[in-house]
């Protein structure tokens, strides 16, 4: 099981600090997909939200999470995702409130973040 | 014994109590190892995983049991200090004493939704967000913004009268009583409390706002009234599910309660509408 530890949490604040500094422009390009493709994932997208970049594509083992097969980056950092049971989304940022897309989950962390930094997810 | 007071009806004296209290344990560090605690199960309780404290059955004795650790920790700091609920049906306005500068402080500002007085502002220096998903080191709050309105008493008993505890498949799919006061299906009632509050309690992390034990307080209150409603029903899965707690299993991450040990609440604190 995960656990977000202090010193976790303290130490990716320290590093992203750093990082959030350097975000650049980046334009929306392609949507980056890359290997198999369950035909019930979300389609992959690559997009600018509120100045932030959102991409959503599926992923498959080291890089599924929790079972859900897709991943979401906020800025180029991964944001906690999971599926519910009935098909809809949420993220550690927006946990309570379930979405029907991971790119809409994507958008409500954007929306909830207002230009915070989202933190690495803990190595384990 | 302790006695759980609504929230409303607290003196002067014990809402200093109690928001000191909780100040001294964010000072030692132990607040935020409960905060730490919730956020992992948060992350790892899935719908077709292991499941223990949310989307499953066991999300009412698990969180009576994290109650009971959290109201302890308090007592040890001040023994005259128990855990209050919030009755979201009845004080279900930002303006509502609850968010006063003499108890939990209001609601955050637009611009970044800090939350600007009561003893959790940052400006008074002792209440630093350190266990986050984000950057950000402060309080955050957003009372009504991502939806409007808290459930309704007419709701609650919608809920409150489902005779079956739980239902397989025993996640956020199921239907009965647990998953309708959870708020995956339903009028949506604790889901919607985290939303209505918004900034910290939207998160998984959201013991990080003090108002998560009030509101859960209250859950576990109407788990009670629920007992005491229906007799006949009890704690369900019994016996032989994967990934859930059934009713003689022990409970991570203490591993020596079992839910059957919890369903009766009164050994431990009694409501002062008992």
């Amino acid at each position: 099981m995960p656990a977000l530890s202090r010193r976790q949490a303290l130490t990716t604040a320290a590093a992203l600090a750093t990082a959030a500094a350097g975000i650049a422009a980046v334009p929306a390009g392609a949507a980056t997909a890359g290997g198999h493709h369950d035909p019930h994932s979300p389609a992959p997208f690559d997009e600018v939200y509120r100045g932030r970049r959102i991409q959503g594509r599926p992923a498959t083992g080291a890089h599924a999470q929790h079972g859900t097969g897709y991943t979401v980056l906020v800025d180029g950092v991964e944001l906690h995702l999971m599926r519910n049971a009935d098909g809809t989304w949420i993220s550690v940022v927006s946990h309570y409130d379930p979405v029907p897309t991971p790119r809409a989950a994507a958008r409500a962390a954007v929306d909830e973040l207002q230009g915070a930094a989202l933190l690495p997810l803990p190595a384990n | 014994m302790t006695v759980r007071k609504n929230q409303a009806a607290l003196t002067s004296d014990e809402k200093r109590r109690f928001t000191d209290a909780l100040l001294e344990l964010k000072r030692t560090g132990r607040y935020d190892a409960f905060v730490t605690t919730h956020n992992a199960f948060i992350l790892g309780d899935t719908d077709h995983g292991e499941r223990t404290g949310h989307r499953s059955p066991s999300f009412l004795p698990w969180h009576r049991r994290f109650l009971l650790e959290f109201e302890r920790a308090l007592q040890e700091v001040d023994a005259s200090v128990a855990l209050p609920y919030w009755d979201w049906t009845a004080d279900r306005s930002p303006r509502s004493s609850l968010w006063a500068p003499d108890f939990l402080g209001g609601t955050g500002r637009a611009l970044d939704g800090r939350v600007m007085d009561g003893p959790f502002a940052t400006g008074a220096g002792k209440w630093q967000i350190n266990v986050r998903v984000d950057g950000r080191t402060f309080l955050r709050r957003s009372l009504g913004t991502a939806v409007r309105e808290l459930p309704t008493r007419a709701e609650v008993e919608s809920v409150l009268a489902m005779p079956t505890y739980d239902m397989a498949p025993w996640n956020s799919a199921s239907d009965g009583f647990r998953n309708h006061l959870e708020g995956w299906r339903g009028p949506n009632l604790h889901n919607r409390v985290h939303v209505w509050v918004g900034g910290h309690m939207a998160t998984g992390a959201s013991p990080n706002d003090p108002v998560f034990w009030l509101h859960h307080a209250y859950v576990d209150k109407l788990w009670a009234q629920w007992q005491r409603r229906h007799p006949g029903s009890g704690y369900l899965p019994v016996a032989g599910t994967p990934d859930v707690v059934d009713l003689d299993e022990t409970m991570k991450p203490w591993n020596d309660t079992r839910p059957a040990d919890l369903l009766d609440h009164t050994p431990h604190y009694t409501f002062d509408t008992d």
